[in-house]
């Protein structure tokens, strides 16, 4: 299969802090990737850096074969904070129309295209709604359309489930990997739950602590038809879960350090304020 | 069942209130202060009855209550217009705003009827100074609440914006102004009220027509009466000016969620499952 | 560079195109001295006695107003805010007090009380009473109930709960109301002591001075200091505000208004 997307080298730092550091990784076409690893490792600076949202320190991206220099076309994202993420002025389907206006000339086309892209995620009936008026997993599935609807090269998903109750979650993912078989689409889904990034994924991409560099990459052999209950609990779900959690637990090397879970959450806060100076920066210049 | 009682009960209490006016400025009998009936009976005859006495807009409406009306109103849409493209364009620059922001700030606090003279001075008595005095102090809420809003926009949604390639034009008009609605109409209701008052206030020299005129002409020549009448009129368009802008608002910010609305839809999505 | 100094290139800039606009004789400086000319002419004003008591006179008379307006607001407030039936019955009627504007009300107020101090702030208590209210009126509506319940379910009181989570909640939006209130009291103070013909106040001040031929740097000089005597006020309510209510996030207070 033809490669998509390919980071080669890429670093980040906000001054003197390296988020990450030498990363390389491809995502083939029709692929979904998952990239995990511990809060705060800077998997969403990773994840801005591919979607040209910021420019790497070092190294480079491309994009079925042009490097991205700012943000690409036929990208798209869906971030976690679904309600801060769709606009609460615009209707549902007035959302998933945003993106089209400068892809889609036409009017009718446009509505027909939001219409359809609604419909894959089982919202045709919600269109006129204003996005409040649903539920946090609807709204999410508001955002997933909005992305789809632009027909992506390549969707980049930031925690997409991280912020709905369980149930919601897993109609989520099973969402998900339906409309990617149906469409085609090559996805980027960064996640911290290990489980999530198995059960999706046709590979797992595991991040270490910052700076974030990549420790393994593992192809996902699981039937491409996955169940939320029986992939679960299968032999292969749970060796792959388990290595995966060795992996990010006891790195060779790297013990965590007593208040780790602290210092990562410092760790993302710290990238948090820096990314939003820099982008105050570039805004205002 | 409760809207009508709420809506009875409103106006029992505004007509009670009224009576007891009624009542006590009749018993009292003071020159100063006439009964509500007298000053509604003189209101009728100075706007609402022509100069042959049958019923229909009087003189006074086109001379006096008109055209200041209008130039408020005129005024402080220049003051609109100005202000928000002005406080949107600043909002977008930090430091922009940072050399003219201690003078805005400033322009604000200071009391505008005190700029008459200035006006006067430099515009010279006329509708122009009227209308540019209006303008001038309607102005400076609106550009700083238009600069507070544009800069309260979330970091996610500039996020999500960017990520789609959103042009500069969309940015804008579908982003940036609609996050700063609410700020802007806060802004611009101030400014509502700031216009009323400069439009009284511009008309207190010089000239002889217009309700700020005709106010100070009727406490000169101890016609309370009409002094009152004047003051219920200013109150009166104070009130529907405010009204009219509120249904704007409420149209224009429609999509804004009260917080009974929401938890109510909650409620209703968890119940549909 | 610091905003500070942007600030003052700011100011800067301005004096230079109010001085090249005279300068250049695009208006006449009678109407419209240079600013040197302005400044000099405070300076000498800020020496006199009688003009630091017009100061002194609307300053005081702006305070009064303010702490009349707190002491009559607040409670009003915190009562309409949680008695539904008494919002509701007085509603038409602060809906239709609320839009007179305080001038109109100057001639009313000069026969009733006189043109004395009595006047200047009977006005701005009036006009400075309703930020204070509708945002204490406003916040209480918008409690999250999830903190009622919650204060609730510890099984407090009604008045405790009014006392542990409303009052914290409505704190920072009476503060900016009371911020509002505080410049509007003094516009109106000095307004009314330029539109009813005080004796003593910096409103009088500019009243008196404009009747005389060639007075304009007296009046602009009036006006400077009223300016930038409530430029000071917002900025140290500002601040102040700020540093008390750090934890509460009242960039939406002043959208309720």
């Amino acid at each position: 299969m033809p490669t998509m997307l390919e980071v080669r080298g890429l670093a980040h730092r906000y001054g003197s802090y390296a988020a990450v550091e030498n990363l390389s990784f491809t995502v083939a076409e029709d692929e979904l990737a998952c990239i995990v690893g511990p809060s705060g490792c800077g998997k969403s600076t990773l994840l801005r850096c591919v979607a040209g949202l910021i420019k790497p320190t070092a190294g480079g991206v491309t994009l079925h074969g042009d490097p991205v220099d700012g943000v690409p076309a036929d990208l798209a994202v869906v971030f976690q904070d679904y309600s801060r993420s769709l606009f609460p002025w615009l209707s549902v389907r007035g959302n998933v129309e945003f993106p089209l206006r400068t892809r889609v000339s036409n009017r009718t086309e446009r509505r027909k295209r939001a219409e359809e892209a609604l419909a894959w995620v089982g919202l045709e009936a919600a269109g006129s709604k204003y996005p409040w008026q649903l539920s946090g997993g609807m709204q999410q599935r508001v955002s997933i359309a909005r992305a789809l609807a632009c027909k992506p090269a390549l969707l980049l998903m930031d925690e997409p489930f991280a912020s709905v109750d369980a149930q919601t979650r897993a109609d989520l993912e099973d969402l998900l990997l339906r409309v990617r078989r149906e469409h085609g689409s090559t996805v980027l889904l960064v996640t911290h739950d290990i489980d999530e990034s198995v059960y999706l994924g046709d590979r797992v991409l595991v991040l270490s602590k910052s700076p974030a560099s990549i420790v393994a990459d593992l192809t996902v052999t699981l039937p491409a038809q996955r169940d939320q209950i029986a992939t679960r609990g299968s032999a292969r779900f749970v060796e792959l879960r388990t290595e995966i959690a060795r992996l990010l637990h006891d790195r060779p090397g790297a013990p965590p350090p007593p208040n780790a879970a602290n210092s990562d959450a410092l760790a993302a806060e710290r990238f948090l304020a820096a990314e939003r100076e820099e982008a105050r920066q570039q805004s205002s210049h | 069942m409760s809207r009508l009682s709420g809506f009875t009960n409103r106006w029992l209490v505004f007509l009670t209130a009224l009576v007891l006016w009624q009542l006590a400025t009749a018993a009292s009998d003071n020159v100063f202060f006439p009964t509500p009936w007298q000053i509604i009976h003189h209101g009728w005859s100075l706007w609402f009855t022509t100069a042959d006495g049958g019923f229909g807009l009087s003189d006074s409406i086109f001379e006096d209550v008109l055209p200041s009306t209008a130039r408020a109103v005129g005024g402080w849409a220049i003051a609109a217009a100005i202000g928000i493209t002005l406080g949107a364009a600043l909002g977008r620059s930090r430091t922009g705003m940072q050399y003219v922001e201690p003078l805005f700030a400033f322009f604000r606090a200071l009391p505008s009827p005190a700029l008459l003279p200035v006006f006067i001075g430099l515009i010279g008595i006329g509708s122009d100074m009227k209308l540019s005095l209006i303008a001038f102090s309607c102005i400076w809420p609106v550009l700083m609440n238009t600069v507070d809003g544009v800069r309260s926009v979330d970091s996610v949604k500039t996020d999500t914006a960017r990520s789609f390639g959103t042009p500069r034009t969309q940015w804008v008009a579908m982003v940036v102004l609609p996050a700063a609605l609410p700020k802007i109409f806060a802004g611009l209701r101030l400014s509502l009220s700031i216009a009323v008052i400069l439009m009284v206030v511009s008309e207190l020299v010089g000239e002889s027509s217009g309700i700020g005129a005709n106010l100070v002409d009727a406490k000169a020549a101890f016609d309370f009466l009409s002094m009152w009448a004047w003051i219920v009129l200013i109150g009166i368009i104070g009130y529907v000016l405010n009204l009219a802008l509120l249904a704007v608002e409420r149209r224009a910010l429609r999509w804004q969620p009260t917080r009974a609305a929401v938890a109510s839809a909650k409620q209703t999505t968890k119940a549909g499952g | 560079m610091r905003p500070f100094v942007r600030g003052l290139i700011g100011l800067g800039v301005l004096l230079l195109v109010w001085d090249g606009v005279v300068r250049l004789g695009l208006v006449a400086a009678d109407n419209l001295p240079p600013p040197a000319e302005v400044g000099a002419r405070l300076v000498d004003l800020l020496g006199q006695e009688e003009f630091l008591r017009d100061v002194v006179a609307t300053v005081l008379a702006w305070l009064i107003a303010v702490a009349v307006a707190v002491a009559i607001a607040v409670p009003a407030g915190l009562i309409l805010g949680t008695i539904p039936s008494v919002r509701t019955a007085t509603r038409m009627l602060i809906e239709f007090l609320r839009p007179i504007p305080p001038v109109a009300l100057i001639p009313l107020t000069m026969i009733v009380v006189g043109s004395g101090p009595d006047a200047k702030i009977f006005l701005a208590v009036y006009a400075s009473i309703w930020p204070i209210l509708f945002n204490i009126i406003y916040a209480l509506d918008d409690i999250d109930p999830l903190l009622l319940d919650t204060a609730r379910s510890f099984g407090h009181r009604r008045a405790r709960v009014l006392a542990t989570v409303a009052l914290p909640h409505v704190a920072p939006f009476a503060f900016t109301g009371l911020r509002l209130s505080a410049a509007i009291a003094l516009i109106v103070t000095v307004s009314t002591e330029y539109l009813a013909a005080s004796e003593l106040g910096v409103g009088a001040f500019i009243i008196t001075v404009s009747n005389s031929p060639n007075s304009m740097d007296d009046v602009l000089a009036g006006a400077l200091v009223i300016g930038v005597l409530g430029y000071l006020v917002n900025e140290v309510l500002e601040r102040a505000g700020r540093r008390m209510f750090r934890w509460s996030d009242t960039t939406r207070a002043e959208a309720l208004t």
